[in-house]
């Protein structure tokens, strides 16, 4: 059969990443195509290379077996092939119509006839059973109405090919059930859609085929239905299995260890006001690590800033050792020995912009050991900052802004200041993301090394080798709910897939 | 095709090379509208540089526009360090203006010592609280700081105005016989004038002294002090500085504050050592708020160097009254003063970008990398914020 569109042994890198490596995959007409994998596996760059935003630096795109260059997604467009991002590209003071045809419509002529475009508009959405109001204004509507019609927009300029990159996360799951039933309308039409996404229960729900990416291959390439594939085999060929870097000495943590961090009944809310963690407990104890495990998105960030009290908590405690913290008092937390190394390093853990000596004391330059009055004692500071570059094995100076280290030396920056504060509790997030393995290795010894000096260890990562390699149990987020608690010795991998990906799974 | 790469840093030789150039280049494109106006070129700078340095009282003509300038500067750049923008300088000058005339007034006949103090405490206070109305509206309810103080500027300027010209005050003049002409403020004792110190020919009011002083203590406050540090890393990232606990909301409110007092010390200056009385039309007239900004943007937001902006600026402005005349327009003053300041504060652009001369990847696709979003993918992007001397000028958003 055709191929509607695909790509022919496409590769696209990034500064010391490839994000795509020799990609090649063929989408049918009347199809919906899901392209499964964890975050960085390169999901979001092919959609890009497949809509124009990007160009491969090897390989082709083709749209019905002709091999295509796309210049710009305007190229893109006259093809037929229209992405759905992320983030919406919508002028919130114009109308649903005025949106639809901003840039490209059907009509001619100097004139913008207001009445006879919302007719039009109204005629594609009725067609698609896009519900949507064409003369409501973009502010008033939800988050799904919105992608709603960032759909119109697409079908109204006639795609073929459809690209939602990850569409499901700002939904509700009643959204959700729409959104599936505009797309089989849409493949009902000969229209084909790529659906980005990690969430095996929706990609079996509303899919035919899957492609799945590991970092930047396809390793598999599934009917659904022909190949009888199920949640369980999606869900290893994701997460996949790799040789490790280094793992835990066998753990010896007693029961009664005291508890470190305890966390109970947290609800916090997103950056939109949307509940995003819905009564969440978990306990990390003295000398354990314990790993959140899960698909990113699904409350992590929420969840570590709600203990570190970057983010308001409406309802739960958060309690370090035996001291409750405020909510939203990030001071409280570091003086109740709280340290935490943010997945954003360079923006939140670390000043990019300013030196090494600054960023080591960022937490602690009102300490009686480094300052005097209101005077900063430079000396100690300088003297702190050569101290732990060298016990940390920081390759930089003193006077090197972060920005001008390494991406290894930077997070090492990071767990120098965070772990000599003698924490009770250390929260990590992401915390070898984007490093190389030399780097990768020393940030996870270093882990180890809190762990046994006694330190609780709450460690959150994507990449559930890394927790299985370094936690005691391992904790499954997904959408705001702690799935299950596993110990990581003799965890069964496919459980865990399964638990990430929203599934029951009983005990 | 040519790209704009940022620069990881700056070296300090190649900031001042850079504006030295800049300075020439614009002597050059001001030589060309001299030249279209039929001036000469070189007469006319060498008549700028008599006038502003080097004829008999020149330089102290310079200083006295250069020590409210100053202490602007100061005040601009203070806030700037923190990425706010208070442009309220010049409604700050006024306030504090006002709050030392008050003082000098009331302090009338105390020792010279105890009414200069009063004035500096009275002006500084005035201008400190007049910043804290827009510090405040930013703190709490994120309020545009450029906005506010720009508009504050114009209310400030009409109440010092209203008080001299439209009401029986406490600051006007009613009893004197040039008063009843025409409305003035109180003069202050003749004996309680600032003092001038007199080197030769030269002569430094005192407040520029006060500004050196207090150029020192900004740069020190900035450089070790746990208040300049907070500065520091609310400018670098306002999420680290909150993760690192500090209370952004609040450094905002004090860094408003601390500004609009250096302000208030300039009017307090701009009292006690030349008008010695409020004046709300020189004050108006002088824009020396203004000035401050573009001397403190001029030397790259660095306290020590606004002390060279402030003479810059300050001996651009004497050279410009003394040029005006027949034969030479008040406009054509400011084009010349225009094109030199454009010049030396664009070229800091240079500073903080290299530009590249880089061949075409593919060839077969020109149009795609100069097309918007593609452009995402190209690492060294031009960064969507304006900047001088390698800082970020995009303005702090609160969480």
């Amino acid at each position: 059969m055709t191929a509607a569109i695909g790509t022919r042994g496409v590769s696209r890198r990034f500064p010391g990443v490839i994000a795509n490596d020799c990609i090649t995959f063929d989408v049918v007409p009347g199809e919906v195509h899901a392209v499964l994998g964890e975050n960085g596996s390169g999901k979001t760059t092919l959609c890009k290379i497949l809509a124009g935003l990007y160009r491969p630096d090897e390989g082709d795109v083709v749209i019905d077996d002709e091999v295509v260059r796309f210049n710009s997604p305007r190229d893109a467009y006259e093809s037929g092939v229209f992405m759905v991002q992320q983030h919406f590209s919508l002028v919130e003071r114009l109308t649903v119509a005025d949106n639809v045809v901003l840039g490209w419509s059907k009509r001619r002529g100097f004139r913008h006839r207001r009445k006879e475009v919302e007719a039009e508009v109204a005629a594609t959405a009725e067609q698609f059973h896009l519900e949507v109001d064409p003369s409501a204004y973009v502010w008033q509507l939800s988050v799904g109405e919105r992608q709603r019609v960032e759909i119109l927009k697409a079908l109204y300029r006639g795609a073929r090919i459809l690209i939602l990159d990850e569409p499901t996360t700002v939904l509700t799951p009643q959204e959700c059930e729409h959104l599936f039933d505009s797309l089989r309308e849409m493949t009902a039409n000969g229209a084909s859609v790529i659906f980005v996404s990690h969430k095996l229960r929706e990609v079996m729900a509303v899919c035919d085929r899957v492609t799945v990416l590991r970092k930047g291959r396809v390793v598999g390439s599934v009917d659904i239905d022909e190949d009888g594939a199920d949640p369980r085999m999606l869900a290893r060929l994701m997460v996949g299995r790799e040789i490790s870097l280094m793992t835990k000495p066998p753990a010896n943590v007693p029961d009664d260890a005291p508890v470190a961090l305890d966390v109970a009944g947290l609800r916090v809310a997103n950056d939109f006001g949307r509940l995003r963690l819905k009564d969440v407990s978990l306990q990390v104890r003295r000398g354990e690590i314990v790993g959140l495990a899960g698909v990113a998105g699904n409350g992590q960030r929420e969840l570590a800033e709600a203990i570190s009290g970057l983010r308001e908590r409406q309802a739960g405690t958060v309690t370090v050792g035996d001291q409750p913290l405020r909510s939203s008092s990030p001071r409280h937390a570091i003086e109740s020995r709280l340290a935490y190394v943010p997945e954003d390093r360079l923006g939140t853990g670390l000043v990019a912009t300013l030196k090494v000596t600054d960023n080591v004391v960022l937490k602690d330059f009102r300490s009686p050991e480094l300052s005097w009055g209101p005077v900063i004692r430079s000396d100690k500071v300088h003297a702190r900052t050569r101290r732990l570059m060298e016990q940390f094995d920081v390759r930089g100076t003193p006077d090197n802004t972060v920005r001008q280290l390494s991406g290894g030396n930077a997070q090492k920056v990071l767990l120098a200041r965070e772990m000599s504060s003698d924490p009770v509790v250390l929260v990590v997030a992401a915390p070898t993301q984007g490093l190389d393995i030399s780097a990768t290795e020393s940030v996870r010894s270093l882990l180890l090394e809190a762990a046994a000096s006694g330190v609780g260890v709450l460690l959150i990562s994507e990449d559930l080798d890394e927790v299985l390699d370094l936690a005691d149990r391992v904790a499954v987020i997904y959408d705001g709910r702690i799935m299950g608690v596993v110990d990581a010795e003799g965890a069964d991998r496919d459980e865990i897939g399964l638990m990430m990906a929203g599934m029951e799974v009983g005990a | 095709m040519i790209r704009l790469e940022r620069r990881l840093d700056t070296p300090s030789w190649l900031s001042i090379a850079v504006v030295l150039f800049a300075f020439g280049m614009g002597l050059l494109l001001a030589a060309v509208v001299l030249l279209v106006t039929d001036h000469n070129p070189l007469s006319t700078y060498h008549s700028m540089l008599r006038a502003g340095f080097t004829n008999p009282g020149a330089l102290s003509s310079t200083l006295v526009n250069a020590t409210p300038i100053l202490l602007t500067a100061l005040c601009a750049l203070v806030a700037i360090r923190m990425r706010i923008y208070n442009i309220g300088g010049e409604g700050q000058l006024y306030m504090g203006a006002m709050g030392a005339a008050g003082m000098g007034i009331a302090l009338g006949g105390a020792p010279r010592p105890m009414v200069m103090v009063g004035m500096i405490a009275g002006g500084c206070l005035a201008g400190a609280l007049w910043a804290a109305i827009p510090g405040f509206l930013r703190s709490r309810l994120s309020t545009n700081e450029i906005l506010t103080t720009l508009m504050l500027n114009y209310v400030a300027g009409l109440f010092v105005y209203y008080l001299i010209f439209n009401s029986h005050s406490y600051w006007r003049d009613l009893t004197s016989g040039n008063a009843k002409f025409y409305p003035q403020g109180k003069t202050l004792d003749r004996a309680d004038w600032w003092p001038a110190l007199h080197f030769g020919h030269l002569v430094i009011p005192t407040g520029f002294i006060i500004g050196l002083v207090l150029a020192a203590v900004v740069w020190w406050t900035l450089r070790s002090t746990r208040a300049g540090f907070q500065l520091r890393v609310i400018a670098g990232s306002q999420s680290a500085a909150r993760y690192a606990g500090i209370r952004t909301k609040r450094a905002v409110l004090s860094v408003m504050v601390v500004s609009g007092g250096l302000a208030g010390v300039a009017g307090a200056s701009m009292v006690g050592d030349f008008t010695h009385m409020l004046d709300p039309n020189g004050l108006q007239q002088a824009q020396f708020g203004y000035a401050g900004i573009v001397a403190a943007a001029l030397v790259g937001f660095n306290p020590l160097a606004a002390v060279i902006g402030a003479i810059f600026i300050g001996s651009l402005t004497n050279a410009g009254f003394q040029l005006q005349g027949a034969t030479f327009p008040q406009g054509l003053v400011g084009v010349i003063e225009g094109i030199i300041l454009l010049c030396v504060l664009g070229a800091q652009f240079l500073t903080t970008y290299r530009i590249r001369r880089a061949p075409r990847r593919d060839p077969a696709a020109p149009a795609a990398a100069a097309s918007g979003p593609a452009l995402a993918d190209q690492t060294p992007v031009l960064d969507a914020s304006p900047t001088f001397a390698g800082r970020d000028l995009e303005p702090v958003t609160e969480p």
